[in-house]
């Protein structure tokens, strides 16, 4: 089977994982762990150069830094079916006494995980920083983070925007997943963002865009060009258009389900429409 | 009592500095981060002669919060400085969550903490980083009295692992430790025995304790000065051991009451060893503008405040 038949494959486990994590404890976020299901199945099995096993300071591999941090369902399965853990912790997802919080942090000693995220912004400074040390260490490895477009309304970002061109930090590719829903309605409603890639590049950045976030090839083509255009003076950013709750068809189209979990009849019809395919933990 | 000398005013922020220095020349995994105030923190020498392990991050303390995160990912041991206003409570929650959260091997070092920077005004002062900083789960605090205490604090954080509030000021004051003092985080230090009354201070009112045991002697009032350089934690031994022999105690800190050394100093004793107690600090209350000595006159940081709360202590025995 071609690579892109077996990690498409993987995508639709995913979901289901996303799916059964955020039902069974009633809370978590499926829209935007859905949308972004393409993006972390790619990067773990087709685009970063990882060692194995995992420890703290990743000296000798690729990084990743999940800014915004609520979509931790996608994350927790696609380390979980990367190997970082054992898939059925995922039965654990936001229980007491669990390494999988609500939002990821290193507090636990959860392996795949580097830095607390959930709190807004954060992430892109925390890449430069890793980026920064990658550099002093002489390092060639690639640092990526993800972004949501609503979080791009935290003023930090923008600090950490200007100093990454500013500093030429040109091994970091951090994505913006341009799904443009937020909790209170959509982003051009809420706070407008406008011409995301724009304004990047007017702070100095390379940028791509990848038009269609939840078609897989498309983002292995697209993280593959970014990986192409570092080390040339400029950090990359890719602004990814995804769909919030793509493969489950009530949960696109709308920001209602950035926070809210399935019921019994809701998880049944989202489950049909994406079969067991490697095997629900 | 033992008396200590001024060996010649200098301020703690040169002896940060200095401490960096001696980092920068001994220690390869120290990088420094400043966010727009490389003079007021001392640290020319060290950017000098370590141009790569430095980064300017601008007028943005809170990407630098969260790039000194990302640096100790592949050991580095980052320094992140500015004004103690600014690299604490305004990114408060960079620092607890990418920081103390997550665990980060992050060195906080703020300078013109308290009143004594004087004329810029209470927007630049604060009383209050002491109390937010201690707060965090695993963050040490730290705020030594003076020039040598403070850079040997500065090299003694760097072998801590661990998420690290190092406290100084901008003033010139009286520099009286031994210059060759190892530093122990944790350790508080016995400066001058005494039978009556236990002063415990922090910062720069180490100096204003021992003034003030001195003027209690020519009194007949023996005062035990213990220096209290590690605010967390707290050296819950060397003030209950103090308390039990003197049965009163003054704390002193330039900070608030609230939050402060001496609210971790009345829940030890509260716990273990209920005992009067006077708080020279400051009383939830903003600054203003003046010189320091104005300043520390004003709202009850000097020497004499130490001694007017030693004598309502010991009237509470």
């Amino acid at each position: 089977m071609p690579k892109t038949e077996e990690l498409q494959d993987l995508v639709v486990q995913v979901r289901r994982d996303i799916l059964r994590m955020v039902h069974k404890v009633n809370s978590g976020h499926p829209g935007g762990s859905l949308g972004c299901t393409e993006f972390f199945v790619a990067l773990y099995n087709e685009i970063m150069d990882l060692k194995d096993g995992f420890d703290m300071d990743g000296i000798g591999e690729d990084l990743f830094f999940l800014s915004n941090g609520h979509i931790s369902p996608v994350f927790y399965s696609v380390l979980a079916r990367k190997g970082y853990f054992p898939v059925e912790e995922l039965n654990t997802f936001r229980l007491i006494d669990s390494r999988l919080q609500g939002h990821p942090t290193t507090h636990e000693g959860l392996p795949g995980i580097r830095v607390a995220s959930g709190s807004l912004g954060q992430g892109m400074s925390v890449a430069i920083g890793a980026a920064l040390a990658k550099k002093l260490n002489g390092d060639d490895h690639l640092v990526f983070s993800l972004h949501g477009d609503g979080e791009l309304q935290e003023g930090q970002n923008w600090e950490a925007i200007m100093f990454a061109a500013g500093n030429k930090v040109d091994n970091l590719i951090a994505t913006v997943d341009r799904n443009g829903q937020q909790i209170d309605g959509g982003t051009e409603d809420v706070l407008p963002l406008g011409d995301v890639a724009e304004k990047f590049k007017v702070f100095g950045w390379d940028v791509l865009e990848i038009e269609n976030g939840n078609d897989l090839k498309q983002v292995i083509a697209g993280l593959n060009e970014a990986k192409s255009r570092t080390g040339k003076g400029k950090p990359v950013c890719v602004v990814m258009t995804t769909e919030m709750g793509n493969g489950v068809d009530f949960m696109m189209h709308t920001h209602a389900w950035h926070g809210k979990a399935p019921s019994d009849e809701q998880l049944a019809i989202a489950l049909e429409q994406n079969p067991e395919t490697l095997g629900d933990y | 009592m033992t008396k200590y000398t001024d060996q010649g005013k200098q301020d703690t922020r040169s002896g940060f500095g200095a401490g960096m220095t001696e980092l920068g020349r001994t220690n390869p995994n120290v990088v420094a981060l400043c966010a727009d105030l490389i003079g007021s923190l001392k640290i020319e020498t060290f950017i000098e002669e370590n141009p790569k392990r430095f980064f300017q991050v601008g007028i943005a303390e809170a990407n630098m919060m969260g790039i000194a995160a990302g640096l100790t990912i592949g050991g580095k041991i980052p320094f992140a400085s500015s004004f103690a206003n600014f690299a604490t409570g305004r990114v408060y929650d960079q620092i607890r969550q990418s920081i103390a959260y997550s665990d980060k091997n992050v060195k906080i070092c703020a300078s013109h903490a308290g009143l004594t920077l004087g004329e810029d005004g209470a927007t630049h002062q604060i009383l209050e980083d002491i109390g937010l900083m201690k707060m965090l789960p695993g963050m040490t605090v730290i705020n030594p009295c003076d020039y040598n205490q403070t850079k040997a604090a500065t090299i003694a954080i760097a072998e801590h692992h661990g998420p690290v509030y190092l406290r100084f000021g901008r003033p010139k004051v009286a520099n009286f430790t031994p210059v060759d003092q190892t530093f122990e985080i944790g350790k508080a230090l016995m400066l001058s025995e005494g039978t009556d009354v236990t002063i415990l201070a922090t910062g720069h009112l180490v100096w204003q304790a021992l003034l003030a045991a001195e003027n209690l002697e020519n009194q007949g009032i023996s005062a035990e000065v213990i220096n209290i350089h590690t605010i967390k934690p707290l050296d819950d031994k060397a003030i209950l051991d103090s308390v039990k022999k003197t049965g009163c105690v003054v704390t002193a800190e330039e900070h608030n009451y609230l939050g402060g050394l001496g609210e971790s100093v009345a829940r030890v004793l509260a716990t273990h060893h209920p005992t009067p107690q006077e708080f020279v600090a400051t009383q939830d209350t903003f600054g203003e503008s003046g010189t320091p000595d104005q300043l520390m006159e004003k709202y009850g940081l000097n020497n004499k405040a130490i001694e007017a709360a030693v004598l309502k202590v010991l009237k509470r025995k």
